[in-house]
C-alpha cells in the first residue's frame, strides 16, 4: 500500500478525533476525541517511519503512547474533579471563563 | 565707633524685621497678644531713634559720609545682574522717620484701639505691622528699581493683610482682594518698565542710571514706553484715575492701619517713587505733562465724591485721593521736591485726621457722620487736634499744608498747566468744604444721642495730640523758614480764599442752615448724580471684569469641558464599548476555541498553498515501503 493510503487512514482518524471533540458535549467523550487525534499522529509517525526506514519515528512513537496515557489519567482526574465540584461533566456548563 | 549712615539705616531696617520674625515664627509669643505687640513697638521705637540719629548726623556731617552700602545680588558672567543695600540720601532719610514715627504712633494707638481683640489675632496684627515697617523702610532706602519692587509688593502684600485683618467680614474680604488686583494692574506695568530698562542698560541701580541721565548719556529705544510703564506702577499704589477705586474700599481694616498705611505711608510710595527717579521722568516731557494732568484730575474728581460721602472714613480715603493727586500733579510739573515736602506734611495731618475720626467713631460707634454730633464740647481735646488735621488739609496759614500746598500750586503755575491748575484751585475749595462738613456734622450741631460714653484710651488720646502738636511745630517751622519761592505774590491770597469760601459754605450748609444742603445738591444734580454713583468707575470695572475676564473664562471653560474632556471621554468611551463587544467573543465555553484554533490552522493551511511556491510543493521524492529498508 502506498504511503498515501497510511496518510489518508490518519487523516481521516484525526478528522472523526477532531469531529468529537468539537460536538461531544461530554467532557469524557471529549477526551476519547482527543486520544483519537493523537494517535492519527502516531499512524502517521509509524507510517514516515517505515517508508523513510527511519527508526526515529518508532521511537518517537513509544514515548507519544506514554505521554498520552499520563495525560488521559491527568485529564480523567481533572473531569472527576470537576464533576465532584460541578456535579456536572457537560462542557456547555463549564464556562467559568465567559467575558 | 561711630556707626555711618548707611550702617545705621541698616539697623532702622533689621529692628522691625528681627521684630516680625520673633513675633512670626514664635508661636506661643504670637498668640500671646500684649507682649507681642510690646516687642513690636519697642522696635518701632528703636528704629524712629536710629533714624532720627541718621537724619541728624547727617546734618551734623552733611559731607564725606559714604552714600550707600551695596552687595552684589544675581551674579552674572558679566557683572552682576542686580545689587542690593540701602541708599541714603536726604529724601530717604527724612522718609524714613516719617515711617518710623508713624508707624511708632499707629502702633501705640493700635494698642488702645484693639483693646478688645482675642490675643492671637492682636499678634498676628503686630506681625503684620512690623513686616509693613521693615517693608516699607526697605522700599525707601532702595537703591535700584529691582530691591524697590521687591519690598513695593511687600508692601502690597501687608496692605492686602491688613485690609482684610477681620477676614471673617465678606466686606473686608472683598476689599482687600480689590485692593490687590487693582494695584497688581499698575504692577504689571512697572515690573515690565523696569526689565525693559534693564535689557536696555544693563542695570537697576539709580546712581548709574540717574548720571548717565544727567549728562545726556541715557540712550534707549522707546525710552518713553518704559517710563510710561513705570508710571503705571505709581497709578496703582498711588490710587491715581482710574485705578483710585481700590483706596476707599481699603477702609474696611482697621482705622489705625488705615492712618499708617492708606494715608500716610504706602500710598505715597508711588509717589515716592516719581520723585526719585525724576532724572529719569525728566527726560520724557509728554508723560510728564500727562502725570500732571492725571494728578490734577484725580484730586479733582476725589474730592467731589469726598462731598457726598457719608461715611467719615471714605471722606477721608478721598481726600488722601486727592492730596496724593496734588504730589503727583507737582512731580509732573516738574518740582520732586514740593511733592515730597506735600508727602511729608500730608502724612503727618492724615495720620492726625484718621486717628482722630478713629476715636470719633469709638464714641458714636457709627462710621456715617450724620449720625453724630456735638462732639467737641464732650471732647475738647479730640476736636481741637481733628481742627488742626483739618485746618492743615485746608490749607489754612499757618499750618504746614498751607505751605506745602502753596509750592505744589506754584510749581503747576509755573510749569505753565492751567488748565491743571485750576483743577487744583477747585480743589483745594472743595477739600474745606467737605472737610468742614465733616466737622461741623461731627464736632458741632446737636448730639443725637445723651448716653454716657466712656473716654477715649489714654493711648489713643496721647497720639492725637503728639499728632496735633507736631503739625503745629511743622506749621510753625515752615512759617519761619518760609522763602518766597518764584510763585506770584497773588497765589497765597487767592488759595487761601478758597479755601475759606469752602469753609463759609460748609458753615451756612451744615451748621448755620442759611444754605439747605438738599437745595445745593440739586443745582448741581448731574455732578451730585455722578459723584454719588463714584462715576460708574467701580461699575465699569467689575462690568470689565465680568465682561471680559468671566466671558474668557467661560469660553475656556466650555472648551475644557467639551473639547479637551470631550476627546477623552469619546476615547474611554470607546475603549469601554469595543472592550463590552469583545468581551462577547469569549463564550467561555473550550470547544468554542478549538473552533478558533482548527479556523486558524485551516486558514494558515489555505495561506501557505495560495503563497508556497509550486517547485517545493511538488520536489518531495516519491517513497516507497522498503526502498531503502533498514529494518530487514
Amino acid at each position: 500500500m502506498p504511503l498515501s493510503a497510511y496518510l489518508g487512514l490518519a487523516a481521516l482518524v484525526f478528522a472523526i478525533g477532531l469531529f468529537g471533540v468539537l460536538t461531544r458535549r461530554n467532557a469524557v467523550g471529549i477526551l476519547l476525541g482527543i486520544e483519537l487525534m493523537l494517535n492519527a499522529v502516531n499512524i502517521n509517525l509509524v507510517a514516515f517511519s517505515r517508508f523513510r526506514a527511519d527508526l526515529g519515528g518508532l521511537i518517537f512513537t513509544l514515548f507519544t503512547i506514554a505521554i498520552t496515557v499520563a495525560e488521559i489519567a491527568v485529564g480523567l482526574a481533572i473531569v472527576i474533579v470537576i464533576f465532584r465540584v460541578r456535579r456536572t461533566i457537560e462542557a456547555d456548563h463549564l464556562d467559568l471563563l465567559r467575558g | 565707633m561711630r556707626l555711618g549712615s548707611p550702617e545705621l539705616a541698616l539697623v532702622v531696617l533689621a529692628l522691625p524685621f528681627a521684630s516680625f520674625l520673633a513675633i512670626g515664627l514664635i508661636r506661643p509669643l504670637r498668640r500671646s497678644g500684649r507682649p507681642a505687640a510690646a516687642i513690636s513697638i519697642v522696635a518701632m521705637a528703636g528704629a524712629l531713634v536710629g533714624a532720627a540719629l541718621m537724619s541728624w548726623q547727617s546734618i551734623a556731617v552733611s559731607r564725606g559720609l559714604n552714600p550707600a552700602v551695596l552687595w552684589t545680588w544675581l551674579p552674572a558672567d558679566g557683572g552682576p545682574m542686580a545689587s542690593v543695600g540701602v541708599w541714603v540720601d536726604g529724601m530717604a532719610m527724612q522718609m524714613c522717620v516719617l515711617v518710623t514715627l508713624i508707624s511708632l504712633l499707629v502702633q501705640i494707638y493700635s494698642w488702645a484701639y484693639l483693646a478688645d481683640e482675642p490675643p492671637p489675632s492682636l499678634g498676628r496684627y503686630y506681625a503684620y505691622q512690623s513686616l509693613f515697617a521693615f517693608s516699607m523702610l526697605g522700599l525707601v532706602l532702595s537703591p535700584g528699581f529691582l530691591q524697590m519692587f521687591v519690598f513695593w509688593e511687600l508692601v502690597g502684600l501687608c496692605s492686602y493683610l491688613l485690609i482684610g485683618y477681620w477676614y471673617d467680614r465678606p466686606s473686608a474680604a472683598r476689599a482687600a482682594v480689590k485692593a490687590f488686583w487693582i494695584t497688581k494692574l499698575g504692577d504689571l506695568g512697572f515690573v515690565a518698565g523696569i526689565v525693559m530698562l534693564w535689557a536696555a542698560t544693563g542695570t537697576f541701580d539709580f546712581f548709574p542710571l540717574f548720571s548717565a541721565a544727567e549728562i545726556g548719556a541715557l540712550h534707549v529705544d522707546r525710552f518713553p514706553t518704559i517710563m510710561f510703564l513705570i508710571y503705571l506702577g505709581a497709578v496703582g499704589k498711588s490710587a491715581q484715575f482710574p485705578l483710585h477705586i481700590w483706596l476707599p474700599d481699603a477702609m474696611e481694616g482697621p482705622t489705625p492701619v488705615s492712618a499708617l498705611i492708606h494715608a500716610a505711608t504706602m500710598v505715597t510710595a508711588g509717589v515716592y517713587m516719581v520723585a526719585r527717579a525724576y532724572p529719569l521722568f525728566a527726560l520724557v516731557p509728554p508723560l510728564l505733562t500727562l502725570i500732571a494732568w492725571v494728578g490734577a484730575f484725580t484730586a479733582l474728581l476725589a474730592a467731589t465724591m469726598a462731598c457726598v460721602e457719608v461715611d467719615i472714613k471714605r471722606v477721608l480715603a478721598y481726600s488722601t485721593v486727592s492730596q496724593l493727586g496734588y504730589m503727583m500733579a507737582a512731580n509732573g510739573a516738574g518740582e520732586p521736591e514740593a511733592a515730597f515736602q506735600h508727602l511729608l506734611t500730608h502724612g503727618v495731618f492724615k495720620a492726625l485726621l484718621f486717628l482722630g475720626a478713629g476715636i470719633v467713631i469709638h464714641h458714636f460707634h457709627t462710621n456715617d457722620v450724620f449720625r453724630m454730633g456735638g462732639l467737641f464740647l464732650l471732647r475738647p481735646w479730640v476736636g481741637g487736634s481733628f481742627l488742626v488735621g483739618t485746618l492743615a488739609l485746608a490749607g489754612v496759614w499757618p499750618l504746614p499744608g498751607f505751605f506745602s500746598k502753596e509750592a505744589v500750586l506754584a510749581a503747576v503755575l509755573n510749569a505753565r498747566l492751567s488748565v491743571p491748575f485750576l483743577m487744583l484751585i477747585a480743589t483745594s475749595f472743595l477739600t474745606a468744604f467737605y472737610m468742614f462738613r465733616v466737622v461741623f456734622l461731627a464736632f458741632f450741631g446737636h448730639a443725637h444721642d445723651h448716653h454716657e460714653h466712656p473716654r477715649p484710651p489714654i493711648a489713643m488720646d496721647a497720639v492725637c495730640r503728639a499728632l496735633a502738636v507736631l503739625t503745629l511745630a511743622l506749621g510753625a517751622r515752615a512759617a519761619l523758614t518760609m522763602h518766597h519761592g518764584d510763585a506770584p505774590a497773588w497765589l497765597p491770597w487767592i488759595s487761601l480764599a478758597w479755601a475759606f469760601a469752602g469753609i463759609a459754605l460748609a458753615w451756612a450748609a451744615y451748621q448755620a442752615g442759611f444754605v439747605d444742603p438738599a437745595r445745593l445738591a440739586a443745582a448741581l444734580a448731574p455732578i451730585d448724580f455722578l459723584a454719588r454713583r463714584r462715576y460708574f468707575l467701580d461699575a465699569l470695572f467689575g462690568g470689565t471684569y465680568r465682561l471680559v475676564l468671566l466671558g474668557f473664562s467661560r469660553v475656556v471653560g466650555w472648551v475644557d469641558r467639551y473639547v479637551v474632556d470631550g476627546v477623552l471621554n469619546a476615547l474611554s468611551a470607546g475603549t469601554l464599548h469595543a472592550g463590552d463587544r469583545l468581551r462577547r467573543l469569549q463564550s467561555g465555553r473550550p470547544q468554542d476555541y478549538v473552533y478558533g484554533v482548527v479556523l486558524g490552522v485551516l486558514l494558515l493551511l489555505v495561506w501557505a498553498q495560495l503563497t508556497m511556491p509550486p517547485a517545493s510543493r511538488s520536489g518531495h521524492p516519491r517513497l516507497e515501503p522498503g526502498s531503502r529498508t533498514p529494518l530487514q
